[in-house]
């Protein structure tokens, strides 16, 4: 029996980029084809290609041994081929049942939308594979969890028996990954086959039936799940030797540097993003904090760097209080911030990298003297901390925006942490780059602490929190659910309680699953 | 959850004191000019209507502002007491108090013609509407359209200059709704094909549509007389619906044009929330990515959308010279289609909505032209802006934020 599905020799050019490379893969029936890969490794672009959304340059596409014409993601549909985009394709303002429906609306009279049919064909979907959802509801309002089942839902919908999942695990927290899995292995019984993409390998190993790894574009290497490890996979996947665990000493906390009581901050529109918490940071140590994405992190980031007002509550870094701080004032007092958003807060994308490398000192001597900017001072500056912290890039005066996400994140590690702060404020730092760049960033965070810095880094990816951190804050719903001493932390109870659960409280819940299982 | 329960009861606290505020200002602001002894008038029956007559009211000037601004009281107190489920609805009820008491004021010692009244608000809501309309068919597949005054100009020219050699309305009708047609899919073309700036390119369509009309209007229709003499559609009353008095004279005694209006906001509103290609046009004006993974055509529903869009244009256009005036002249739709686009925002992009928003500017022109007759000692300049003030107080109060289809003025690429 020929493969259900087979790409072969896919190439696609985007201007200055090649971002897939001749590449060949093969997916049997009834398994799980895992395509891993780092950021920009080009996964999306083979998968858009495969949805007909991109047209590639040269290639072909056999699906069920016959050679596949897509031109758009009609011709995919009608393949039986389906796909969750790494960004999801809903619409927020319309409901469940409108999102799923469009493009293959059910009509009544000839001419009006039969919603209860397609609402009623959801209901059975649900059912039959475990996806709950309330068909009326609108998208806008759900949780993201919940909106990736209306995304599978969309699939199933279609009658979709190839199903394309981009980076489903990205926004979950470790329970709900759980949920997904058990969702492909109903899918995956029901005869579905499934290429699900990722770059963490954990899940890789878990889930999948065959593995292939791309890099720069090509196909690295294919491989099979049980003669793999975490190890030859990452490997496989940055093209050389890597250290998956970041050596530290034990931290050695003294005085506290930063200190939050009771802070109170708004998020967008009126409702409170963070709930009246409180908690230290020391000396020495790197508090890491834990929470899926959207739990209030972000705006306690803010508000800790003064971009965002505190309702109230107090906020005193080396016991001189700045809650209400202009971020000039914050910096002065030995704040260092890594945003979370790089490119909208941490860059000027059109300036050079010699520029963006003084955006907080650009007004102080030695780079300013009176009204005057020092050329040659910016220039040695630059030329130092790119040195220093390996940048790659052709000059300092090539425009930052045009260098590599991993290398624009190093400009600001340098500018952050090249002065002589007592604060690092550290968001989402290795967000969508390279495991070199990782590994790199990593090691800044743990010197900038050995020198006796307080480093607070905020992280979407618990493994991120595990290996650096030394107390772990998880935050659920703009609340501190717990501070867990790195000893204590293990994966399932940080899961729990990035979730909103108190580990002690499930452990009746979880006996009874493990006895399911 | 608990934050926006805050918000509401302070919002519906707002509501009742704003009603306890118009109550006030009804009695603050009019009984100081009236005396007891004086009287109010307001009429019915129109001439040359086919409506049942009903006769006029006639009551006491004093008596009627204080029986409205007890009302206004009553409504203020319940919503402070126990509130409205639909607080809203009871705003525009207050409103609608406050701007009877302002006539019952300004026709002291006179008569006005209610009836009459809200048939020219009507008649001066439909451009406004149509135009509202154009905007919504744009919007919602999220092109922007700043050019329905400029199609509306040419339509009205078309539907002279056509109706004029053919000797038949329905033949200028015809041509208006096609050159309307052909400029919406030139603004297809442009914002779609092309990715021009859509506000740029809807500003081209207005220059060029102010120039070309007025060159061959001065140069033609000004001059050459059968040019520019159209024949007009004439009212047509329904069979015994014209009859009801009020409703009959006001809803039921129209130009074809009208009819078509009011048919138009109906279809529009049923397809856009009920059909197949409303959802899909709803799609793509909010996330136009989402609706091209499922197959739908992007390019093709905007295309149609905008083209249709112009078509309502046009016929907005055609209304004016058609059904009122007879004649085209040098930018004779004066500002109706920004107008209506003010009134697709207010009216939050839905058809029904529009509608709403369009009757209340009508109003206000139409009270306009009323109070220069009755001879309100307020200056006129006053007077014009009065209604406009109080629109958008209510509108922002009402209405809140306006919220754009998402991709609004966005093209869309593919790869
Ligand atoms: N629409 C696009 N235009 C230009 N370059 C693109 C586009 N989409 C992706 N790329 C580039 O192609 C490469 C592969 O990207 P992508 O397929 O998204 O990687 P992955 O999904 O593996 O993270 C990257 O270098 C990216 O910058
Ligand atoms: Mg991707």
């Amino acid at each position: 029996m020929p493969p259900v599905l087979e790409l072969r020799g896919i190439t696609k050019r985007f201007p200055g980029v090649l971002a897939n490379d001749r590449i060949d893969l093969t997916l049997e029936e009834g398994q799980v084809l895992a395509l891993l890969g780092e950021n920009g490794a080009g996964k999306s672009t083979l998968m858009n290609i495969l949805y007909g959304l991109y047209k590639p340059d040269e290639g072909e596409i056999f699906v069920r041994g016959k050679k596949a014409d897509i031109h758009g993601p009609g011709d995919a549909i009608a393949l039986g081929i389906g796909m969750v985009h790494q960004h999801f394709m809903l619409v927020p303002v319309l409901t469940v049942t409108e999102n799923v429906m469009l493009g293959m609306e059910p009509i009544k009279q000839k001419l009006f939308l039969d919603r209860e049919a397609a609402a009623r064909r959801i209901r059975t979907i649900s059912e039959q594979y475990g996806l709950d959802v309330d068909p009326y509801a609108l998208v806008g309002d759900l949780p993201v969890g919940i909106q990736q089942r209306v995304e599978i839902i969309k699939l199933l919908y279609r009658q979709a028996d190839i199903l394309i999942l981009d980076e489903p695990t990205a926004v979950l927290t470790p329970q709900e990954v759980l949920g997904l899995f058990q969702v492909i292995r109903s899918l995956l019984a029901k005869g579905k086959s499934i290429i699900f993409i990722t770059h963490k390998l954990k899940e890789v190993l878990e889930i999948s039936d065959n593995i292939v790894v791309l890099r720069g574009g090509r196909v690295a290497g294919t491989a099979l799940p049980q003669k793999s490890n975490e190890r030859s996979l990452a490997s496989l996947m940055v093209g050389r030797e890597v250290i998956l665990t970041v050596p530290k000493e034990e931290a050695q906390p003294k005085e506290p540097v930063l200190e939050v009581e009771n802070l109170r901050v708004k998020g967008e529109g009126a409702h409170i993003a963070v709930h009246d918490i409180s908690f230290d940071v020391r000396a020495g140590e790197i508090v890491g904090v834990a929470g899926v994405q959207g739990n209030g992190q972000t705006e306690l980031v803010e508000s800790l760097t003064g971009l965002r007002p505190a309702q109230s509550g107090v906020v005193r870094l080396l016991g001189k209080d700045v809650t209400h701080a202009s971020p000039r004032v914050i910096t002065e007092a030995g704040a260092a911030h890594v945003p979370e958003d790089r490119q909208r807060d941490g860059l000027v994308l059109s300036y050079p990298v010699a520029d963006n490398l003084i955006l907080n000192t650009y007004y102080l001597p030695p780079i300013a003297q009176k009204m005057l900017m020092q050329e040659p001072a910016i220039q040695q500056n630059a030329e130092r901390l790119v040195a220093e912290y390996d940048v790659r890039t052709p000059s300092v005066l090539t425009p930052v925006g045009s260098l590599s996400g991993g290398n624009q994140q190093k400009v600001i590690v340098a500018r952050e942490l090249s002065r002589m702060g007592q604060l690092v404020v550290a968001a989402q730092p290795t967000r969508g780059l390279d495991v070199g760049s990782i590994e790199y960033i990593h090691s800044q965070l743990v010197r900038k602490r050995d020198a006796g810095a307080a480093v607070l880094l905020v992280s979407a990816e618990l493994d991120e929190i595990l290996s650096l951190a030394d107390r772990i804050i998880v935050m659920f719903e703009g609340r501190i659910m717990d501070i867990v001493p790195i000893e204590k932390a293990t994966r399932e109870d940080l899961g729990l309680l990035m979730a909103g659960v108190h580990p002690d409280e499930h452990s009746a819940d979880a006996a009874a699953v493990k006895e399911a299982a | 959850m608990n934050n926006d329960n805050f918000k509401d009861t302070r919002r519906a606290r707002g509501l009742g004191i704003a009603f306890l505020v118009f109550a006030a200002l009804m009695l603050i602001l009019f009984l100081p000019g009236t005396t007891g002894k004086q009287q109010t008038t307001f009429a019915f029956d129109l001439e040359l209507s086919r409506a049942l007559p009903i006769g006029n009211l006639t009551f006491s000037t004093q008596g009627m502002l204080y029986l409205l601004a007890v009302l206004a009281v009553f409504l203020g107190a319940w919503q402070l007491a126990k509130g409205f489920k639909q607080a809203d609805l009871i705003l525009g009820v207050v409103v609608t108090l406050f701007v009877l008491a302002f006539l019952t004021w300004a026709a002291r010692d006179r008569s006005v013609n209610m009836t009459g009244m809200l048939q020219a608000t009507l008649l001066r809501a439909v451009p406004i509407t149509l135009a509202a309309l154009s905007g919504v068919m744009c919007e919602r597949c999220a092109v922007i359209n700043i050019g329905i005054e400029g199609m509306m100009l040419i339509g009205a020219f078309t539907s002279a200059l056509v109706g004029s050699i053919g000797k038949s309305m329905w033949v200028g009708l015809i041509a208006a709704l096609l050159a309307g047609g052909l400029m919406g899919a030139l603004l297809a073309v442009l914002a779609i094909r092309y990715k021009v700036n859509q506000i740029i390119a809807g500003t081209a369509i207005n220059i060029l549509a102010t120039g070309l009309t007025s060159y061959f209007s001065s140069r033609y229709l000004q001059v050459i007389h059968e040019l520019n003499r159209p024949p007009t559609f004439s009212p047509l009353p329904l069979p015994v619906l014209s009859r009801i008095p009020i409703l009959g004279p006001v809803l039921f005694t129209n130009t074809v044009p009208v009819y078509l209006m009011l048919i138009l906001v109906l279809v529009i509103h049923v397809v856009l929330f009920y059909t197949r290609w409303g959802l899909r046009t709803r799609a793509v004006g909010e996330h136009p990515k989402a609706a091209d993974t499922l197959g739908v055509d992007v390019i093709k529903t905007r295309y149609i959308n905008v083209i249709l869009g112009g078509m309502i244009a046009g016929l907005g256009g055609a209304y004016l010279v058609l059904s009122s005036v007879a004649r085209f002249d040098e930018n004779m739709t004066a500002g109706r289609g920004f107008i209506g686009l003010a009134a697709m925002i207010f009216g939050k992009w839905n058809p029904i909505g529009s509608l709403g928003a369009s009757l209340i500017f009508g109003f206000a022109d139409s009270l306009r032209t009323n109070l220069a007759i009755l001879r309100v000692p307020i200056p006129s300049q006053f007077l014009l802006m009065a209604p406009y003030l109080v629109t958008m107080i209510v509108l922002a109060g009402v209405v809140g934020r306006a919220i754009a289809p998402a991709a609004d003025g966005e093209p869309y690429e593919k790869q």
